[in-house]
């Protein structure tokens, strides 16, 4: 008896640490593919270099790319900050436009009727085209940047919370009817909170857009911001610089779109399971 | 308590009016358990849902407590298939929710919100959310919120249709138990012959197209009942056999 028990003791002694290193693997395995992912992409690019043997003007090597980061760091830091702020700015400013826009969408359909069609007429106009007049109004700062954000990523935001207004479950409304909750009432504790899972789906497509549309703007008349050294870079013919602005482009709409599921998972936790 | 009139509904569709309703006469007593059986489609939700304030009638007329029923009201709670909890609320969060909506002291309300967990034995899920619980606890949690500002009379819409046959049996006597100690008036609406049977002091039965009801039944037999062996199986089982001829029968054979 006693062997049999120290044997299974010794038994488990001995997959313990196995079990251990295997729930560390599974919690590493998020962090670690992403980065073999990075590295085998780099690895492929650099190859092309080597292959081809193009000129680093015309596809510099991830090598040249850091150099130039490295190189120009001050440039580019400033210049990433006035992206950084160009988009937030914007995306803020279209959540608080958009928002309480799509709750009066969702809420009254003769408000639906009278502006919906002129909303998706708006949003058909290429934003781009826009541009250039958003510099004849409003000169060469930071204003039409931001505005260019608010166009781009307003329209998502408008018809999410529409949607997630308007989703709110029968059995919900007829509950809080028959409990003779007032409107305001049941807007703020049960079509709010029950509207928050469709609206993050849309400010998710709207942060993405939000870069999109600051580097745009400071395409055309800008003095500074990631999108200005890109334009930059193409007048100077130093490619390695247009790539350093992509990659930073890159890693703030990464960043953003993290900050902002961290923000879901914090505003809605109970709706982890049901997406 | 609740005393319905002449009521009759008509829905218009695409293909014209449907008549949901005709001629429904109904009278509840006070702290009465009366439950309303028939087919899918016979109009017995509709009725609940014209009982609550919720759809207007047609035509006739609907009082609760001597007031005319135009709208929902509090001191009428409703209960339906989906326990309709909200998701981002713990389960006192939701037993709570009415409580919340009305002005006034919260603090009574807590204890009773408690006690009534207690009695449903969801007390340790407390401050779960709901998709933490079964089906079967979310409706208890659902019964739990209906009950705790103490209704006068308490609606039911095919409450435990989308559980599991033991569930239900399970919760059927548990609300037998409930009801008899808080005393509401309850219309609960039901396909299951079983169910009525257990639960009512009296069935209507009702008939489809156009929904009527066909006869009430008064069910005497002592409490608490119960789907196994009692003393009083044999004369349960006549019950429900005497209303599943009066629900398969169609009034047009009849007459003829």
């Amino acid at each position: 008896m006693t062997f049999d028990s120290a044997s299974v003791t010794a038994a488990e002694k001995a997959a313990a640490p196995d079990r251990a290193a295997a729930q560390r693997r599974s919690r590493m395995l998020p962090i670690v593919l992403p980065l073999v992912g990075l590295v085998v992409l780099l690895g492929g690019w650099w190859l092309v270099k080597i292959i081809t043997g193009w000129n680093s003007f015309i596809l510099p090597s991830p090598a040249d790319v850091v150099t130039t980061i490295v190189d120009k760091w001050d440039i580019m830091i400033s210049n990433t900050w006035v992206t950084v702020w160009e988009t937030v700015a914007g995306f803020v400013l279209a959540v608080v436009i958009g928002v309480p826009l799509g709750v009066a969408l969702a809420y009254s359909w003769i408000f639906d009727r009278m502006f919906s069609p002129i909303l998706f007429g708006f949003n058909a106009v290429p934003k781009i085209a826009v541009a250039p007049l958003l510099v004849i109004w409003m000169g060469f700062g930071v204003l039409p940047k931001i505005v260019m954000v608010v166009l781009l990523c307003f329209f998502p935001i408008v018809l999410s919370t529409a949607a997630g207004v308007k989703s709110t479950p029968e059995e919900l409304r007829e509950l809080i009817r028959s409990l003779e909750a007032t409107p305001f009432q049941a807007f703020r504790k049960v079509r709010l909170p029950s509207a928050l899972p469709h609206l993050f789906v849309g400010l998710k497509l709207a942060i993405s857009l939000a870069v999109i549309g600051a580097v745009i703007g400071e395409f055309v008349g800008a003095t500074k911001g990631l999108g200005y050294l890109i334009v930059i870079s193409g007048g100077t013919a130093d490619t390695s610089l247009a790539f350093a602005a992509l990659a930073f482009l890159a890693i703030i709409s990464i960043v953003l779109y993290y900050a902002l599921t961290a923000v879901e998972r914090w505003l809605v936790p109970w709706a982890e399971e049901q997406v | 308590m609740i005393s319905v009139e002449q009521v009759s509904k008509a829905f218009s569709t695409n293909e014209g009016a449907v008549e949901a309703l005709r001629g429904i006469d109904l009278q509840v007593d006070e702290g009465e358990f009366l439950t309303l059986v028939g087919r899918s489609g016979c109009g017995k939700s509709t009725l609940l849902r014209i009982i609550a304030g919720l759809v207007p009638p047609t035509g006739g007329k609907v009082t609760v407590g001597g007031r005319l029923v135009e709208k929902p009201r509090r001191g009428v709670a409703v209960m339906f298939q989906r326990p309709a909890l909200l998701p981002w609320r713990t389960v006192f969060e939701n037993v709570m929710l009415p409580i919340e909506l009305m002005d006034g002291d919260s603090d009574p309300y807590r204890r009773k919100a408690g006690e009534l967990l207690e009695t449903t034995g969801l007390t340790e899920f407390a401050t779960r959310l709901p998709r933490e619980l079964s089906g079967g606890m979310q409706q208890r949690a659902s019964l739990c919120r209906s009950l705790v500002y103490d209704p006068e009379v308490l609606l039911m819409d095919e409450p435990f249709a989308a559980l599991d046959a033991l569930t239900r049996e399970e919760l059927s006597m548990e609300l037998q138990r409930i009801c008899a100690a808080s005393g509401q008036t309850v219309v609960f609406v039901t396909h299951s012959i079983d169910e009525a049977v257990i639960l009512a002091d009296r069935v209507a039965v009702m008939t489809p197209r156009p929904g009527q009801i066909r006869q009430i039944v008064e069910v005497d037999v002592p409490r608490p009942r119960s789907l196994g062996q009692t003393a009083h199986t044999e004369t349960l089982s006549g019950y429900a056999a005497a209303l599943r001829d009066l629900l398969f029968e169609t009034p047009g054979a009849e007459a003829s």
